[in-house]
């Protein structure tokens, strides 16, 4: 195995990692500030992916696309918080899940009768279709857009949250949500826009898998999994450890998958090497998160709690 | 008064013969996976069918098809409650479809149990046609490992010498792994398995780069197919070495993947360029009825229908003596998609196996075409352990 595959495999990791850090940043800040455990966020990313793959067709521009999936959300959103997922705020976190599931049904149900069970099609922009050389690897160069696009998103959070005024509200309602509250700001309107956000972060990351992925229903709840274990790891509420915590699980993800079964071949015999090399990789991020919460209860990154 | 009394006996005399002419009919269970990711299949395996229902006014062999609908949510354990009310509650003469061979292999005991008589149009799981088959069974399909196999043999043909193959790790990829390297005699540089339904591929395709193979075995169903073909051509590997699938691009998946897909080879024994009239014949009514390419599926349905038509008719009497349809389904004498298509003694079928590309077809969409046939009347690997005779 040469540098070069290794490097590949951390690019590709690192790719995943932001993909999956979209996703996180959303599901933490929900998580952490409303204490609302979203299962739909999966389906949040679906419907982005199919409202960018409708634009794309109709509009022929990719960026429209990806404009709209955000936009989109961020309205649904808005509307699914004021009209369904509001009442369940102060319930306890059972209810949350089962109401939430409930969603997950009926919006892969939904998709399905709306636009079949096949899947879409959403091409590749034609100006990242290409692939581009790295050392003798081919690398596609929509991938390596996917990585700019995640760190950008990356620095504008922490821009929106270390810098001003709403993101110190967020984070001083992380932290204490009641005192917020008995400080004279309107926690509702607060959490309703947290709400938004990071349904159009999940909508974005929808729209970026579009020309990857087939799109389909059932595409979210794969990627929501793995979202759980990078809040999990990363600490519950915390936009830094979204990220550290994604970028973690995908490179985790990724060498697990690229790298293990070959270093297996190495050590054992080929036939115990084959059985073990993606039963292995399957597990690897599982135990990665069992290894942290052992140290780490709370996360890499927690959050302080009053 | 008494005249009238006796016309009106006469009558009602006359109308109880016609009664009892109209109905013969025979009462078919349909049973496929018609909901969830993979329902696609199996409508085009119920369109296929119902297309060759149509065809007859309605009617298999002279008899109002009765069609008892059901799907099994490809859910084995829902697949054998289905069964169980086909046989019991409707009390079915045949049992036609079955999209996957997990539900495929659970509903066989069911079945086998009330001496039903089967006919598959989908599901050709390898049990079935070795040490389980059944006399009762017949399948208008393929037997699963058979398009691995034709792709072997086309890559021993191609001259390929160092391949890696790819299938998600579970029962079927492993089989279609097996399958392929029965008729491959080359060097298998690396098998890779990935988790079922995995997204991404591209830590797996890295590998691909490094290893450098002369060409791919993959084999993707559903979406998945749509995944690793997309992640192929951003990559730069599509068009670079031969990719060589099963069930990766088919009816399902090519609308997903359009001109994406161009130039990817696949094996099977049916393609809508298959020759013969019979088969020009169905695309045609099938595009004209249902207004898209037919699949696979879609043909392996149509012959269950047109077998089923043969074979009724053959079966005399209101009832419908079992053994007689049994008897008469075995020579398979029906206008088959696929011409050289026979039964073999465990109801398998022997025919063709070709291998197609994405291509463009007439009217510029984008659709299979046979490239080759590297195994011309092939036999199951499996028929020797079936102990019917």
């Amino acid at each position: 195995m040469g540098v070069e595959l290794l490097l590949t495999q951390l690019l590709n990791g690192v790719q995943f990692g932001l993909l999956l850090f979209l996703m996180a940043a959303g599901l933490t800040l929900v998580f952490g500030i409303m204490s609302f455990i979203n299962l739909a966020h999966g389906s949040l990313y679906m419907v982005g992916a199919y409202l960018a793959a409708l634009t794309f067709a109709h509009s022929g521009s990719f960026w429209l696309a990806v404009a709209a999936a955000a936009a989109g959300l961020f309205v649904l959103a808005l509307l699914l918080d004021r009209l369904a997922f509001s009442a369940l705020h102060r319930r306890d976190h059972l209810d949350q899940v089962l109401a939430t599931f409930g969603v997950v049904l009926f919006a892969n149900e939904a998709m399905r009768m709306l636009f079949g069970s096949a899947p879409l099609f959403m091409d590749t922009p034609a100006a990242l279709s290409a692939p581009v050389e790295i050392m003798g690897f081919n690398y596609p160069s929509y991938r390596g857009a996917i990585i700019v696009a995640g760190l950008l998103v990356a620095l504008g959070l922490h821009l929106l949250i270390d810098r001003t005024r709403v993101g110190m509200l967020i984070r001083a309602g992380a932290s204490n949500r009641t005192m917020v509250s008995a400080l004279g700001v309107n926690i509702n309107w607060l959490t309703s826009f947290i709400f938004a956000l990071g349904a159009a972060l999940a909508g974005l990351a929808g729209a970026m898998v579009g020309p990857i992925l087939s799109i389909q229903p059932g595409m979210g709840e794969p990627v929501l999994i793995l979202t759980l274990v990078v809040i999990v790891i990363g600490g519950i509420g915390s936009i830094r450890g979204a990220l550290f915590g994604a970028l973690i699980v995908g490179i985790a993800d990724t060498l697990g998958r690229g790298v293990l079964p070959a270093l297996l071949f190495l050590v054992l015999d080929p036939a115990t090497a084959a059985a073990a090399g993606p039963a292995l990789a399957s597990v690897g991020v599982y135990v990665l998160m069992a290894t942290v919460l052992a140290f780490k209860p709370d996360g890499l990154f927690p959050v302080k709690h009053a | 008064m008494r005249k009238m009394l006796r016309a009106a006996a006469l009558t009602v005399a006359a109308a109880a013969t016609a009664l009892a002419v109209q109905a013969q009919e025979v009462k078919i269970g349909f049973l496929a996976t018609l909901s969830g990711p993979a329902a696609a299949l199996g409508q085009d395996q119920y369109d296929g069918f119902m297309l060759a229902v149509e065809q007859n006014g309605g009617k298999l062999g002279g008899r109002t098809a009765k069609i008892f609908k059901e799907d099994d949510q490809l859910k084995p354990d829902l697949g054998v409650q289905l069964a169980q009310k086909l046989i019991e509650k409707d009390k079915v003469d045949v049992v036609t479809g079955v999209t996957f061979s997990n539900v495929m292999m659970a509903v066989a005991k069911p079945l086998a149990a009330a001496d039903m008589v089967f006919v598959g149009s989908n599901a050709g799981p390898a049990p079935l046609a070795g040490k389980e088959c059944n006399a009762r069974f017949f399948f208008t399909v393929k037997q699963n490992d058979n398009p691995a196999e034709a792709l072997g043999q086309y890559a021993t043909d191609k001259g390929y010498k160092n391949m890696i193959l790819m299938a998600p790790n579970y029962q079927s990829g492993k089989d279609q792994i097996t399958g392929f390297k029965r008729y491959f005699k080359g060097t298998v540089a690396a098998e890779i398995f990935t988790q079922l339904n995995q997204p991404d591929y591209s830590a797996e395709l890295a590998q691909v780069q490094a290893l450098k193979p002369d060409a791919i075995f993959a084999f993707f169903p559903g979406g998945m197919g749509v995944n690793f073909v997309k992640q192929m051509n951003q990559v730069g590997l599509l068009h670079k070495i031969p990719v060589l699938t099963v069930s990766t691009v088919d009816g399902t998946t090519l609308p997903a993947l359009k001109d994406t897909a161009l130039g990817v080879l696949s094996g099977g024994p049916w393609g809508p360029d298959t020759a013969g009239p019979a088969n020009a014949a169905f695309v045609k009514a099938f595009e004209a009825k249902y207004k898209r390419i037919p699949s696979e599926y879609a043909a392996f349905g149509y012959d269950a229908g047109l077998a089923l038509n043969s074979a009724l008719a053959k079966v005399k009497g209101a009832e419908i003596d079992r053994a007689a349809l049994v008897a008469a389904l075995r020579p398979a004498d029906f206008p088959a998609t696929r011409p050289s298509f026979k039964f073999n003694r465990n109801g398998f079928p022997i025919q063709d196996m070709h291998v197609f590309v994405v291509a463009k077809d007439a009217q510029g969409r984008v659709s299979l075409k046979t490239v080759a046939t590297p195994l011309p009347a092939l036999h199951d690997a499996y028929f020797e352990q079936c102990p019917l005779k």
